[in-house]
């Protein structure tokens, strides 16, 4: 047997959480973090502070090119990777920005996959290759002004008109919302809550862009108002059938940000890394204070055992026995991490940590939308809740 | 047209390169190795020429196992198949000696073009194009900044420092590109799912007839004799500007010659 050396851990990569990935699962970081270091990162913090993503075709299809959309769909133009690759895609998007991650997970896993559960044939057909390509932007609406945390409530409503529908009501925060060709909504119809796709100009149908927010700014996010918009029979996603549909949807999502978190969180912590070993205070690299290296061990923890928990998730999902539980774990944890690093990394910055120079403040106020949208950290809390007490504290 | 493209894995420049002391050659298992990153421009040329023109590309590598990495990413930027020529004996070959394995490894593969990088990042010889042109006993033509092929014409701008030459040759022939022919596209998901299933055809010494006593560290043409770490940096040099800044900056660079 040949001798093994032991080599001290790699400080970007601690418990060496990738060190067993296969040679694609590998490829597929390398390029999405190639990309995401050449195309991304040099304009993030531009688009950040102008609140905007200034050419949303064009990133959605230089994702499409890569492949990223609907990347762990089989069939339609999309790649067929495994779970494992979606999430470190999201992964090495999300340490560059949460915004540009959600681009990603509401086309891919949200649009794209309500299409590719619930779709006719045809209406899959028409949208998922060009969603794929990125030639077609979708978005997801579910959230409602009166209705966040508990969709059931949702006022959106569907009636039939003779063959036709017609649809009436207001959804809001929706990513992508006024720059997509196509609108995923759900709507409670006298047979429950049900799927539609809505393209953009319908009649009826207009998209409002959300100003003043402070947190992922990278992201375009619109309020959709319907009124009286009268749709054809195909505009319904046959399968569609209870609140139980949008929901697994969410669960596709929620998913990739249990990764994308990871990658946020290694982000704040190799720059608060890399600041600590350059910045000197009291004659000396603030690396050396006790206290910095109090957070920085921190950091390096929590990143590496959100790494081990999103990979683990993964491997469930891959092996199909992936419960929305576990995804919940995998949310309320990782989401949790990634905030403490961010808030520890941006002190570690001092003064520089307020500023766009530096990725984490910008990261941290971020992961209040991450920790908000797919299921509120609360909302997490309580399902894990459920799971084990096998007691339901709210619904 | 069927292209072959020359790839060459070397360690990552982002990463602390050494030279291992036993035998002062490259120690390639010490660093991450990458496509030396000319030969990224080489494989989207015959990724473009292919798309005109049609036919297959083949990458070839010389290059120990783990050189397989960049073949698969090769593949995942869209080449149809792989010949990877990797045996102990051919370990210290220098430049000519690695013309003389590449033109014999090229003898098992059909071909109208060569594609390569006009340098390697790790030992930036320049002349392995122009070698293995020698060999083949067919034209080169290097530096290339943009290529046209038209039936089995081949003209190339080769970039010169006062700006370009018109090279002309008939196929089959031997072009090493330059930095500002293209742009390589990033490999896809879709190709990377399906590099695996690619033929990758391994080759030994012997199975490209290649001579031993023609390469390897025993048999090399260039020797290396020492090696040094580089000196740290000297701490530069401040000018006070004292209303002539210009003319001293001109001068500092007239010294230096860049100007
Ligand atoms: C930038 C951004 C983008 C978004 N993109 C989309 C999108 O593309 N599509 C879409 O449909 N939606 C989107 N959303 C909406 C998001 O999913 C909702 O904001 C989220 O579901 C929470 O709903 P809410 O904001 O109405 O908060 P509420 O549900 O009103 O919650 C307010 C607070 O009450 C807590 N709470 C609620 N119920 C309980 C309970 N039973 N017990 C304890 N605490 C409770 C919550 O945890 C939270 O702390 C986006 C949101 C943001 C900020
Ligand atoms: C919006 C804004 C307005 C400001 N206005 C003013 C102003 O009007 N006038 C003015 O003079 N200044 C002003 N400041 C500067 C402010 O006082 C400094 O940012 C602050 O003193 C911290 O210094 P620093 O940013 O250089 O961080 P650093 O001192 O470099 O600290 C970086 C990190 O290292 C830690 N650290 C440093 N030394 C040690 C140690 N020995 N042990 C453990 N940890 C250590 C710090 O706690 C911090 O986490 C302002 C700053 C901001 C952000």
């Amino acid at each position: 047997m040949s001798e093994r050396r032991i080599t001290p851990p790699d400080p970007h990569d601690f418990l060496a959480v990738d060190s067993a990935l296969p040679a694609e699962e590998r490829a597929i970081r390398d390029t999405v973090r190639d990309f995401a270091e050449r195309e991304l990162l040099p304009n993030v913090a531009d688009w950040f502070e102008a609140g905007t993503i200034p050419d949303p075709r064009g990133l959605a299809k230089a994702f499409g090119d890569l492949g990223v959309f609907g990347m762990h769909v089989a069939g339609y133009g999309c790649a067929g990777a495994s779970a494992v690759a979606y999430g470190l895609a999201c992964r090495e998007l999300e340490a560059v920005d949460s915004g540009l991650r959600s681009f990603v997970s509401v086309q891919g896993s949200l649009a794209m996959t309500a299409i590719h559960k619930f779709g006719s044939e045809d209406q899959k057909q028409k949208w998922l290759p060009r969603m794929a390509a990125g030639e077609a932007i979708g978005c997801f609406g579910l959230t409602e002004p009166d209705s966040g945390s508990d969709p059931g409530a949702m006022r959106t409503r569907a009636r039939r008109d003779g063959s036709d529908w017609v649809l009436d009501g207001t959804k809001m925060w929706i990513t992508n919302g006024s720059v997509a060709d196509v609108a995923v909504v759900w709507a409670a119809t006298d047979d429950g809550i049900r799927g539609f796709l809505v393209p953009a100009g319908t009649p009826g149908f207009t998209a409002n862009v959300i100003h003043k927010k402070l947190s992922l700014r990278a992201s375009v996010t619109a309020e959709l108002v319907f009124d009286g918009v009268r749709l054809p029979a195909d505009a319904l996603l046959p399968g569609s059938k209870g609140l139980g549909s949008p929901l697994s949807c969410l669960n596709e999502a929620r998913y990739g940000i249990v990764w994308g978190a990871v990658g946020a969180a290694r982000a704040c912590y190799e720059a608060a890394l890399e600041y600590a070993g350059t910045r000197e205070q009291f004659g000396g690299p603030i690396a050396g204070f006790q206290l910095t290296q109090r957070k920085l061990a921190d950091m390096v923890v929590d990143v590496n055992q959100a790494g081990l928990t999103a990979l683990q998730i993964g491997r469930l999902k891959d092996a199909g026995a992936c419960h929305h539980n576990h995804v919940s774990f995998g949310k309320f944890a990782n989401v949790a991490a990634a905030q403490r690093v961010a808030r520890t990394a941006r002190s570690v910055h001092g003064a520089n940590g307020i500023t766009l120079e530096y990725p984490v403040l910008r990261h941290m106020v971020n992961l209040e939308t991450v920790a908000t949208y797919e299921g509120t950290e609360e909302i997490h809390a309580l399902s894990i809740g459920q799971s084990v007490t096998g007691i339901s504290a709210f619904r | 047209m069927n292209i072959v493209v020359l790839v060459k894995q070397v360690p990552d420049t982002a990463t602390e390169r050494k030279l291992s002391s036993d035998d002062n050659t490259l120690d390639r298992a010490a660093s991450d190795g990458v496509i030396n990153e000319l030969d990224e421009y080489a494989i989207e040329e015959a990724l473009l020429l292919r798309e005109k023109h049609g036919g297959e590309v083949t990458v070839l590598t010389m290059g120990p196992d783990q050189a397989t990495d960049s073949i698969r990413k090769a593949l995942s930027m869209g080449a149809d198949k792989a010949v990877h020529l990797s045996d102990e004996a051919l370990h210290g070959s220098d430049a000519l000696q690695t013309a003389y394995a590449l033109s014999k490894a090229l003898g098992t593969v059909e071909f109208d073009l060569v594609v390569l990088g006009s340098e390697s990042t790790d030992a930036r010889t320049g002349v392995v194009g122009a070698a293995l042109a020698e060999y083949l006993g067919l034209p080169q033509l290097t530096l290339a900044g943009k290529v046209d092929v038209d039936g089995s014409a081949i003209k190339v701008q080769r970039q010169t420092d006062y700006g370009y030459d018109v090279v002309e040759a008939q196929l089959p022939a031997v072009v090493s590109v330059v930095e500002k022919i293209n742009e390589p596209r990033y490999p896809s998901f879709k190709l990377i799912m399906q590099a695996k299933k690619k033929p990758v055809q391994k080759l030994a010494i012997a199975d490209a007839g290649i001579d031993a006593a023609g390469v390897g560290l025993a048999n090399a043409t260039t020797e290396t004799v020492d090696f040094a770490a580089a000196p740290p940096r000297a701490a530069g040099t401040v000018v006070q500007d004292e209303g002539d800044g210009g003319v001293k900056a001109a001068d500092f660079l007239a010294e230096k010659k860049f100007v």
